[in-house]
């Protein structure tokens, strides 16, 4: 455990020092770099769920004035890396699910490629093809592991005989539907090869980890590839890791080279190309004493992969750290399917599975007349059931505590004995959790470039979430000078490799980094560098303590109105109280609290993508059809923390904050929903047809 | 996109002359529907002829006292007319109830109610639809049919009407004026909309380069007591599950409850056409304003609903819609 950074520049609410170049159009996103003459990509997507390209004809294509070359399985170069069958694309005529890549045209003008795609002619043989998550699935099958290395199953101690001694039981099956990632800014890349190296700018959450997966995609040497990604529009996880779509783009650009291919994914096209997160069915079994102590917990959880590339969702992950149940058990089971592949959508695992977990403890409470708060407090473990580690930092009943004290919940009444006007009004709380982990392969330098100034250099991402401001703050700390000596260079894999910004653990994870490099550069260097001195450090790997269980925690309140003539909902209330470690911006971290606050009210009343199972493809593929929430729906909603600092997570006392805002937040309303109407829904999304009874 | 000619009409004669000697020709409005089409190969016209430019811009107060609105008025001007808030509530609520505000600044009023469906297969290329490819069969049928029709519908298509505005005329009477290739003629509100039957690929009874130039609003004093109210699956850019307008004109005669002198109601997101509830309003005259009466008015009218698969809730929904509707418009001062 290396010592806490002492905090100046730490803590204060900074403005984001990219928002003017941002508002102004000067920050340039992956699209919008300035090119000399390039070419534009517009994709060929399969029509079938699944069977063989026979044939394509590509002379409608080729005829358009504009078009530059047709790209198929025919002509594509063959990709030396094929482990991650998601990326070996126009390898085979072969298809796996319906939209998957099988072609491009790329043109003078994006309107032309467009125009060109639509007219080229596929036949297919078309093989039978099978959509559908179903319990009796007989190709059910346990993945060796689960998202991205926990254990698929875990048991400890007999939970059918605790169930059994049990006064007070629930058993219930939860379901939580097929969601896709929608950033704001639609995935985008542009390649360009010039003397058999390549350079891309993309959108993406790690310029590195896509330098990675390319370069063993195309059999290169890392150095051979560059991408350069400053700005990123929010990813949630599907700009993670890499999609298909930047292999694509780079197969294109090799039949044109040296012109720089540029290729935007449409929101349509997200919908099959660039991850989703996969609906689960989830079976959760609570015993109880009658003073509600838990005896047993057990989640089951079925979802589904794709049949081309595995991706085992870890959802009941979090039962096995959440509470003191005696006796636990948990397990995951996949269905195979003829999809598109699944992937991370923000908070993986927790998200789908506090929805369940934090739903029947509510029912857990309605059966045993408590508080449900209460309820929680009683069960709250003194150390991690899963490990017997001590908590670095659990403070869940606090944030209770604080929570219903600033909600109000005394005036929490019984279902359907509010009502106000012609609504029920009901509120609901839920706990939050989210692993306080580091990344530890990121390397930083630090760099002194005269009067005072310093450059910090990591390839780190802002994918929205205000890197750039908050690692300015912690070289500044770090390096104890004020927050305008420090030039901050991030997103670029000409840059010291640094983590994709995922599983919370970019700022973290980076900071500690950064803050290594700091002081290795003043233990060469001094208080008085010459011009050009620099360092470099790698994550040190006693960042974090492995003698603690690290994990965040929170509590989201929620008020409901339910209109008892048509079943319409409304939000006008949500409170979330975190305990997070430190904060290194209220400003930045306010952003992402409450817009996974927003995420999950999305979760829980709008977000559903509709399988069709005869295509096997998402019907409702864009913004009029796939629900996210408007302003109008998204009202008085604050987030708050406890102030506190984990010194055991890293150097800088914090927690990463961009996922527990989600997690729980869509059972705090379904709680809400049935405090109002005395109607269970276990079935997101929650719509107004669910609450007409 | 497949590239397409784009002419400025100059007058509604010419306009339509053009559009008419050319089979794959348009006429542009605010394009919020259309263009969206384009993209998508739903649709892929030859010509545009853009029609927002004719003096058709204006909404006037006519002789006898009803409203003449032009074809070309934005449907965020018209919804904030003082004359159409004050007298025609309903149609200011519709508007204001449509789509987003930068859509509505540029969608027109004749292109409002010339929308085309928003029903899946029907936008997308990739699924047969009997509506966009006739003869190709209708996915939805036994598909995704949450918004779909429980009334009205077809073996051949059971989508429904998008739009807003036309539930509101369709209760308020209105009509729309047509300049035809051979003249102007008139056309009730009630009368331009098709059910699917067997040729789905038309929406309404116009012909290739009939070109709406204003919709008409007879006087109807008691429209000042009239709402549209839209439920819909979030507040804002959603289309409706189920949405009604309605008007009420009640004779206070010192009873226990005023009685309903006369009512106009019509529904949204339930058909291929806005639907206009006489049973309803047959169902409501001379009784009292009260519950049970709108309850069983409602009933009447739903009576021969065929809900698919998923989306029998809407007849529940219409039902407490229409009542809620009716009791708020019979509290209302």
């Amino acid at each position: 455990m290396t010592e806490l950074l002492r905090e100046a520049a730490i803590g204060r609410p900074l403005p984001r020092l990219d928002g003017p170049a941002k508002v102004t159009g000067a920050a340039p996103y992956a699209y919008e770099h300035p090119f000399d003459h390039p070419l534009y990509l517009h994709p060929i997507q399969a029509t079938i769920a699944r069977g063989e390209v026979l044939a394509i004809d590509t002379s409608p294509a080729v005829a358009i004035d504009g078009v530059v070359a047709v790209l198929t399985h025919h002509n594509a170069a063959r990709l030396p890396g094929r482990d991650d069958a998601e990326l070996a694309i126009l390898q085979s005529a072969e298809v796996a699910f319906r939209g998957q890549l099988i072609g491009a045209v790329v043109a003078e003008t994006p309107e032309t490629a467009r125009e060109a795609a639509a007219r080229v002619r596929v036949d297919y043989e078309i093989k039978p093809h099978d959509t559908q998550l179903r319990l009796d699935h007989p190709d059910r099958y346990a993945p060796e592991h689960v998202n991205p290395s926990f254990p698929t199953d875990t048991v400890d101690g007999d939970v059918e005989a605790a169930l059994a001694g049990a006064a007070v039981r629930v058993d219930a099956t939860y379901r939580t539907p097929w969601q896709n990632n929608n950033p704001m800014e639609p995935h985008t890349v542009v390649a360009q090869w010039q003397h058999g190296a390549l350079v891309l700018h993309d959108s993406t959450q790690g310029a590195h980890a896509v330098r990675t997966a390319v370069a063993a995609t195309f059999g290169l040497h890392r150095e051979l590839v560059r991408v350069i990604s400053p700005h990123v529009g929010g990813g949630f996880g599907s700009k993670g890791n890499t999609h298909a779509h930047v292999i694509l783009a780079a197969l294109a650009a090799r039949l044109v080279e040296p012109r720089p291919v540029k290729f935007a994914v449409t929101r349509q096209q997200m919908f099959a190309l660039t991850g989703y997160r996969t609906p689960t069915v989830q079976r959760i079994r609570l015993g109880a004493g009658d003073d509600g102590h838990l005896l047993a917990l057990s989640h089951e959880v079925l979802e589904q992969t794709s049949r081309l590339k595995e991706f085992a969702e870890q959802t009941a992950v979090c039962s096995r750290t959440m509470y003191a149940a005696g006796a636990r058990r948990t397990a995951h089971r996949l269905v195979p399917v003829d999809v598109p592949v699944p992937s991370w959508m923000r908070a993986p695992g927790e998200t789908p599975g506090m929805f369940a977990l934090e739903s029947a403890m509510d029912e857990l409470a309605v059966a045993c007349g408590l508080d449900p708060v209460e309820l929680r407090a009683r069960n709250d473990p003194a150390v991690d059931p899963e490990s017997g580690k001590p908590w670095s930092n659990r403070n869940l009943v606090g944030c209770l505590r604080e929570g219903a004290r600033r909600f109000g919940w005394e005036r929490r009444r019984n279902p359907r004995e509010r009502r106000d006007g012609n609504s029920w009004v009901g509120l609901g709380v839920a706990a939050a959790t989210y692993p306080a982990r580091i990344n530890p392969n990121s390397a930083a330098v630090i760099r002194y470039t005269g009067d005072g100034r310093y450059r910090a250099e990591i390839a780190a991402a802002d994918i929205g979430t205000g890197t750039w401001t908050t690692l300015t703050q912690v070289a500044a700390d770090a390096l104890e000078c004020p927050i305008d000596a420090i030039e901050l260079a991030i997103g670029d894999t000409a840059l010291p490799e640094a983590v994709v910004a995922g599983g919370s653990m970019g700022l973290g994870s980076w900071g500690s980094t950064v803050l290594a490099a700091a002081r290795a550069f003043r233990a060469q260097h001094g208080e008085q560098p010459s011009v050009g001195a620099t360092a470099r450090a790698e994550t040190p790997s006693d960042t974090a303590d492995p003698g603690y269980a690290l994990h965040s925690f929170g509590a989201h309140f929620a008020g409901v109105r339910v209109d008892v003539d048509t079943g319409e909902i409304t939000v006008p209330r949500m409170l979330g109280v975190f305990s997070v470690g430190r904060i290194v911006n209220p400003v930045t971290a306010r952003s992402q609290l409450i817009g996974g606050m927003t995420m999950g009210l999305s979760m829980a009343l709008h977000e559903q993508s509709v399988l069709d199972p005869r295509f096997g493809h998402i019907v409702n593929h864009d913004f009029a059809e796939y629900h996210i929430p408007t302003n109008a729906d998204v009202l008085d909603l604050e987030a708050v923390w406890l102030d506190e600092h984990d010194p055991h997570a890293n150097p800088l006392g914090t927690h990463g904050i961009g996922e527990i805002g989600i997690v729980g937040a869509a059972a705090a309303i379904a709680n809400a929903v049935y405090n109002a109407t005395g109607i269970r829904v276990r079935e997101l999304p929650i719509t107004p047809d669910k609450l007409l009874a | 996109m497949k590239e397409f000619g784009y002419e400025r009409a100059v007058d509604a004669a010419s306009a339509v002359a053009r559009v008419a000697a050319h089979p794959d020709a348009v006429f542009l409005g605010g394009g919020t529907n259309l263009v969206d089409h384009m993209k998508l190969g739903v649709t892929r016209p030859d010509l545009l002829v853009d029609v927002t430019r004719l003096p058709f811009g204006e909404v006037r107060v006519a002789d006898d006292g009803g409203l003449r609105v032009g074809a070309a008025v934005r449907n965020s001007d018209l919804a904030v007319h003082p004359a159409v808030r004050e007298r025609y509530p309903a149609l200011s609520r519709a508007l204001l109830a449509g789509a987003s505000g930068q859509l509505r600044n540029l969608a027109t009023t004749a292109g409002n109610l010339l929308q085309r469906t928003r029903c899946v297969y029907f936008q997308d290329v990739t699924t047969p639809c009997n509506k966009r490819e006739p003869h190709s069969g209708c996915s939805a049928l036994s598909g995704y049919t949450r918004y779909h029709a429980i009334l009205g519908a077809s073996e051949q298509c059971v989508a429904v009407h998008p739009s807003d505005l036309a539930v509101a005329l369709t209760a308020l009477d209105a009509s729309v004026v047509v300049h035809g290739v051979e003249a102007e003629r008139t056309i009730p509100i009630t009368e331009l909309y098709r059910l699917p039957g067997d040729v789905p690929s038309r929406d309404t009874v116009l012909e290739h380069g009939d070109l709406i130039t204003e919709v008409y609003l007879p006087p109807l004093p008691f429209a000042r007591r009239s709402t549209y109210r839209k439920i819909r699956d979030r507040a804002s850019y959603a289309f409706a599950l189920v949405s009604v307008a309605a008007a009420l004109d009640l004779d206070d005669t010192g009873g226990p409850a005023p009685v309903i002198r006369d009512a106009r109601l019509a529904l949204g997101g339930v058909a291929h056409r806005p639907w206009r509830a006489w049973r309803a309003e047959e169902s409501l005259r001379g009784r009292p304003a009260v519950e049970a009466v709108f309850r069983q008015a409602a009933d009447e009218e739903l009576a021969d609903a065929n809900p698919l698969p998923d989306n029998g809730f809407k007849v529940p929904m219409a039902t407490g819609a229409i009542v809620a509707v009716l009791r708020d418009l019979a509290a209302a001062p």
